[in-house]
């Protein structure tokens, strides 16, 4: 008989999850996602996921080597932050700034709060935030999808040299969200669900979207309160400013197809670590991510807000978890 | 088999990896060269020892009488030689006072018997009975069973709740005991009836045990108000307070007691008990046990002599070479042993032994990512993750006063769940000493 035994506290058993599985299951879940985005895009969005990878990985590694915490590369999520940062950006956006961005990520977005698990804001928001800042003309520069030398050549200002000048295609497009915003176009609910505009790498086929998050919902891994807030507030603001200015404003269908809400609702706001952690809660945040989200683009001077609104709700969110508690067992009696 | 309507909140849905012994019928375990009987063996004060060194005791003989009212008795659970009365190790490590008992040849052990207690008899001589006979809750809590049944007298009960829930995983004990001693445990409620005289009597089984719940059913004697209802399995059903609500959908609020809703709670082993010993005078000198897992190589449901070493048992049945890992208990809330050389109390209602791969050891503990798992499971509604992270800032003060701590009972159903893997039941164990002590120290 072997000795000595192995003592630890009960329970004895657990349910088999941990973290790793967990960030596999939404790889898998973004998989459809990214392979759409290298269809539509090319090269240049094969290249841009692979040079996000490898910067924020070694940004990870290179962290985790300054600090004394357990090594988190096993863990997945660094993977996870740096698919979902690469599918956030225009498809066209210069690699070095793309590797650029993917250090913050992990510096400013991650370690510096103390690593996994700490990280008030998404991570990948916070890279993606800070190219928007020092880099606006590229991060709003959106290279037409699907168009036929993609898989042969790549955009000129993929390659652009880092800080010199910007050189871009002339073939730009616009994306729905600005086309509509700056020029009153309107696009069809149909091409936007099924990906057929331009946009952020990621973000324009809604469909691929919806089904990767109904594999977390079956999963049970999705905080499934968080979308459903910010499709309700959406909806229902959009649709009361549609009755009351209906020329200006967009219909509901299209708030919810355009940009990046989709990849943002889905992906990106439910990020467990930077939200609330009671259902309530979730729902609350959000509410208010997308109440935030139709503010900034019917009066705000972007076409988009996505991402601010869903930083801005993270720095809410222990708030929103103060307040709003489980109620304990029966507390009424 | 229709099923109840109500349910507790939340909870969890283990393997119940009951299989291997739900058909193993109960069999006498042998005695052990020596046994080791701590005097502890139930919540309250320990007996006090009435033998010496030296002493030739009978089965079923008295050992050690209890003085006060939260104490009860202790008996021999074989005829033999008291060989010491010293120090021993209990489940926690700790060094407890016991008595170190060498029983002689099986050919000779026979129990003797008391003067027999029946239900006809009043409630008062009942209660008393069943402190002399040494019964405590054979779920695991070893609560004294006198004291249970005799809820203050501004607090009428209504409702007998017989436990047969048994929702831990791997143990079976209940369900042998349900299938194989109906009788007893009809003429247990007899006498629960009388001393808490209570109009109707509730069995709760879990769906899984469907031949217990049919078999007690056809034992029900005419004259008796009892029923038999079947839960879907749900983990932790058998906590009293998860039990009454799935069975009468009576709340009980944090900090309340089941005679404050007209409930006592009692589980089916310990009424099978009463209605076994009590005709006859006995007092406990075994109790039956689950002996299961992965690293047992004969799997099966013993009655074990109370005082047998853990030693003992595990060489007799045999275990695996890569044996890493015993407890005592249900794997959800059981504690893990240091040392075998610890014995099977009244309290013990499973001994299971892991091996290497079905032990923690390799479990990465990540920090916790808010997902919002743990709440979503513990019956109490509190919020494990919160309650996780500030006693890793030892902020066990905020954790009583904004978080409930004290109402945790340590299911564990947070930990099972936990994809970060962090021990939440051992924090919030640490946490609640930790304010113990500050109190004391108060």
């Amino acid at each position: 008989m072997k000795t000595p035994l192995h003592i630890d506290s009960s329970p004895h058993i657990n349910a088999g999850s941990s973290v790793e599985k967990i960030m596999q299951h939404v790889l898998l879940a973004l998989s459809p996602v990214v392979i759409f985005a290298i269809y539509a895009y090319g090269l240049a969005v094969l290249l841009l996921l692979v040079v996000s990878i490898l910067s924020c990985v070694l940004s990870e590694h290179f962290f985790n080597r300054l600090s004394t915490k357990n090594q988190s590369l096993q863990d997945y999520s660094i993977i996870v932050t740096a698919v979902i940062y690469a599918l956030t950006l225009p498809p066209g956006l210069a690699l070095w700034m793309a590797a650029l961005g993917g250090f913050v990520c992990v510096a400013l977005g991650k370690f510096i709060f103390g690593g996994l698990g700490a990280n008030p804001f998404n991570p990948a928001l916070v890279g993606r935030a800070f190219l928007q800042a020092a880099f606006p003309v590229a991060m709003t520069n959106w290279t037409p999808a699907f168009s036929a030398d993609r898989f042969v050549s790549l955009p000129t200002s993929t390659l652009a040299w880092p800080f010199g000048k910007p050189i871009y295609d002339q073939i730009s497009m616009a994306t729905p969200l600005a086309a509509k915003k700056f020029e009153q176009i309107d696009t069809g609910v149909y091409e936007l669900a099924l990906g057929l505009t331009s946009g952020s790498a990621g973000e324009t086929c809604a469909v691929l979207l919806l089904a990767g998050a109904g594999y977390l919902l079956w999963k049970k891994i999705l905080k499934w309160q968080i979308p459903l807030g910010i499709f309700t507030a959406v909806i229902l603001l959009t649709g009361m400013f549609n009755l009351i200015q209906p020329d200006v404003t967009p219909s509901p269908l299209f708030m919810l197809f355009s940009g990046g809400l989709m990849l943002g609702a889905l992906f990106m706001a439910t990020d467990p670590v930077a939200s609330p952690i009671t259902a309530w809660g979730c729902f609350v945040y959000g509410i208010i991510i997308g109440m935030l989200i139709v503010i900034i683009r019917l009066w705000g001077g972007l076409p988009e807000g996505v991402m601010y609104a869903i930083l801005f709700a993270n720095a809410l969110s222990p708030h929103i978890d103060r307040l709003i508690q489980p109620k304990v067992f029966d507390e009424k009696s | 088999m229709i099923f109840n309507q109500h349910t507790f909140k939340h909870g969890i849905h283990p393997d119940d990896n009951k299989s291997e012994t739900a058909t193993s019928a109960i069999h006498q375990f042998p005695f052990a060269p020596l046994l080791m009987i701590p005097l502890q063996q139930n919540i309250g004060a320990a007996p006090e020892c009435i033998v010496r060194e030296g002493q030739e005791v009978q089965r079923g003989q008295l050992l050690a009488q209890a003085k006060e009212y939260f104490s009860v008795s202790l008996h021999a659970p074989a005829s033999g030689v008291i060989k010491h009365i010293g120090l021993m190790f209990d489940i926690k490590g700790q060094q407890v006072p016991g008595i170190y008992l060498q029983p002689f040849a099986a050919s000779t052990q026979e129990i003797i018997e008391g003067e027999p207690c029946l239900f006809t008899t009043s409630a008062e001589k009942i209660l008393t009975a069943i402190q002399q006979a040494g019964i405590v809750g054979l779920g695991g809590a070893a609560f004294p069973s006198h004291v249970k049944l005799k809820p203050p007298k501004d607090k009428p009960i209504d409702t007998l709740v017989i436990n047969g829930v048994e929702c831990e995983p791997y143990l079976t004990t209940d369900h042998r005991v349900m299938l194989e001693q109906a009788d007893d445990i009809m003429t247990g409620i007899r006498y629960l009836l009388k001393v808490t005289s209570a109009q109707q009597v509730v069995i709760g089984i879990e769906a899984n045990k469907q031949d217990a719940a049919i078999h007690l059913k056809k034992h029900i004697p005419a004259d008796l108000p009892v029923s038999v209802n079947v839960l879907p399995v749900k983990y932790p059903q058998g906590a009293e307070k998860m039990l009454i609500q799935s069975l009468l959908n009576r709340q009980l609020a944090p900090g309340k007691h089941a005679n404050d809703v007209g409930v006592v709670g009692v589980n089916i082993a310990t009424a099978a008990e009463i209605g076994r010993l009590l005709p006859h005078g006995r007092g406990i000198q075994e109790r039956v046990v689950t002996i299961t897992g992965p690293a047992m190589t004969r799997k099966g449901n013993y009655r074990i002599p109370i005082g047998t070493p853990l030693r003992f048992i595990l060489e007799t049945l045999g275990t695996s070479n890569n044996l890493n890992k015993v407890f005592m208990g249900g794997p959800m809330m059981g504690s893990a042993v240091a040392s075998l050389d610890i014995s099977v109390t009244k309290g013990t209602s499973g001994i299971i032994a892991f091996s290497d791969s079905k032990t923690s050891l390799n479990k990465t503990i990540y920090p916790c990512i808010h997902c919002g798992k743990c709440l979503e499971v513990c019956p109490m509604l509190l919020n494990p993750s919160q309650l996780g992270l500030l006693a890793k800032k030892q902020r066990y003060e905020e954790m009583q006063t904004n978080y409930h701590l004290m109402d945790c009972f340590e299911c564990g159903a947070c930990a099972y769940v936990c994809p970060s893997h962090i021990p939440l039941v051992q924090h919030f164990r640490v946490a609640k000493h930790a304010i113990k002590k500050q109190k004391q120290a108060r």
